[in-house]
């Protein structure tokens, strides 16, 4: 097992978001989170990354280790977990470029960067034509680009994402879809949180429906599709 | 004319001390969002610990019977009261700041207000209420040029100043901890997801801004020779106006606008009565910030960024 979430609590305030979920993701896989809007599945990976802090009682292991002791920062450099935000927050204020080498802020292994480096740029030629661009400047889809590119440079045992479909034109969609299936057959796990349930299911192997801070149901992605209730409630059949 | 360039030289001399304390004030406020209100007085101890350092180096030559050049001292001395100072600034960030990181704004404000009471009143405890003499490292020579009358101590003065905001410019755009500066003063909140350990980021930047503190201090101490304990507070207030009309976290901005108002200063006394300087001056300054309420050169920010 690559990661083992159990119990995790998880409030703002007095709200709570999350009442003791439990999940886990095996090496390799693509594992993804439905919901509706408010449902937890940002905070959930919030936790994970270590951005948001967690209720006493929740626990997290990613290969044996308990993810609890690392912060932020060290879940990235020392972990290997990546995380692409919702809404991808780019440094708008730095080049493409920049904010791929920003990514690599703790990586020593500076031969294999530039290979890196090279790949995010075969994965996504666009990238490479905008390096010296401000990444404020990029369309939507080219900044979908450069986060999961930034996320690739940064950690690679596992990668977080949040709603990588949202606010894309479905080619772009399906361009960006296929780029992570890539990463995922080079050997990264992804945990995938989306509100596009259909595209969500389609792509990974398991899934997981969050409602209201719980998971209500569980199992193989061909089996959620054909659920119906999943199909009632997400999949606007 | 000649009393024209006369007085750009001066301005020139003048602006360095703003520029170089603007650029901590900048920096800090760059990447935190916090007016450091400190900072003065971070300049203050700077110029101490140079008198100190200059005091001894200058004592150990004459114990030692060595005959260090005035050069070496001066280089020496740089060298040491900006890596201090730099230990100083990082203590400040370390027991003043970041216990209140997620305080209130208002709180981590007064803090900086009050770390620089403590640090001028625990120099008066220590020291006392006497002035210190800076030991003069540099040999006065003037050179006139075609009428202008130039010192080599401001020739110095202004080369060290422009050169520490150049060489600060390049690290902030060339090198990954400059990148994760900028990366902090647009989005602070998620910048730890790129692997950058928020906490060494902030030191580092206190540190720097601490250092180039410390050379004002230094040069201040070579051109204006007397220091008290008080002597940060009004250079800090004005530095830190020209941080803002800099805008925000950017190094060249911080230090054109210092240029600047040691400009305007300067001219000012030009035509008008010393006593009437600071009240044009700032009139100027506030005329100009109305016309620029964003500062020359800011770095943008994302609306997500936490306030």
């Amino acid at each position: 097992m690559l990661l083992s979430v159990e119990n995790l609590h998880s409030s703002y305030g007095n709200i709570k978001a999350l009442h003791g979920i439990n999940f886990h993701i095996d090496e390799g896989e693509i594992v993804c989170i439905i919901g509706a809007n408010g449902a937890g599945k940002s905070t959930t990976l919030m936790s994970i990354s270590r951005m948001k802090s967690v209720e006493p009682g929740s626990k997290m292991t990613f290969m044996g280790k308990n993810l609890l002791d690392y912060p932020a920062d060290k879940v990235v450099s020392k972990l290997g977990i990546s995380h692409v935000p919702e809404g991808r927050r780019l440094f708008g204020n730095l080049t493409v470029m920049e904010n791929i080498i920003l990514a690599a802020f703790a990586r020593k292994d500076k031969k294999v960067l530039s290979n890196d480096i090279e790949r995010v740029f075969s994965i996504f030629p666009r990238l490479k034509e905008r390096r010296s661009q401000k990444a404020g400047t990029l369309s939507g889809g080219e900044q979908q680009m450069l986060a999961v590119g930034r996320a690739f440079i940064s950690a690679r045992k596992l990668m977080l994402l949040d709603e990588p479909s949202m606010g894309l034109a479905p080619v772009l969609m399906i361009k960006v879809f296929e780029a992570l299936k890539q990463i995922n057959e080079e050997g990264t796990s992804i945990l995938l949180v989306e509100q596009n349930a259909n595209m969500a299911l389609g792509f990974s192997q398991r899934g997981y429906v969050l409602e209201n801070g719980s998971i209500s149901i569980e199992g193989k992605s061909e089996y959620l599709l054909n659920n119906p209730d999943v199909k009632k409630a997400y999949l606007g059949a | 004319m000649q009393y024209f360039l006369q007085n750009v030289v001066n301005g020139l001399q003048w602006g360095s001390f703003y520029a170089l304390v603007a650029i901590g004030y900048t920096m800090v406020y760059g990447v935190l969002m916090l007016f450091n209100f400190a900072h003065g007085d971070i300049f203050m101890v700077g110029a101490y610990i140079g008198f100190f350092t200059a005091t001894g180096l200058v004592a150990l030559a004459a114990v030692g019977n060595i005959i260090l050049p005035s050069w070496l001292i001066l280089t020496l001395t740089m060298l040491i009261a900006m890596f201090l100072n730099a230990l100083v600034g990082m203590a400040v960030e370390r027991i003043g700041y970041r216990p209140l990181r997620d305080a209130p704004r208002a709180s981590a404000a007064i803090t900086g207000l009050m770390i620089g009471i403590i640090l001028e009143t625990g120099n008066l405890a220590l020291l006392g209420a006497s002035r210190l003499a800076f030991p003069p490292l540099i040999k006065p020579e003037v050179y006139n040029i075609s009428g202008v009358y130039i010192t080599n101590q401001k020739i110095i003065i202004i080369i060290i100043a422009l050169s520490l905001t150049f060489m600060l410019h390049l690290f902030i755009r060339k090198t990954k901890w400059g990148m994760a500066m900028r990366a902090m003063a647009y989005d602070f909140v998620i910048t730890p997801l790129m692997g950058v350990p928020l906490n060494t980021i902030i030191a580092l930047t206190f540190a720097l801004g601490s250092g180039l503190a410390a050379a004002a201090g230094v040069l201040f101490g070579i051109a204006y020779p007397v220091l008290g304990p008080y002597m940060g507070i009004i250079i800090g207030w004005k530095a830190f106006v020209a941080a803002i009309l800099g805008g925000r976290g950017s190094v060249l901005g911080a230090a054109s606008a210092g240029f600047l108002m040691g400009f305007i200063e300067i001219f000012v006394v030009m035509i008008f009565p010393s006593t009437m300087r600071d009240f044009i001056a700032y009139s100027i300054i506030l005329l100009i910030l109305t016309f620029l309420p964003n500062g020359f050169f800011g770095e943008p920010f994302s609306a997500k960024l936490r306030l």
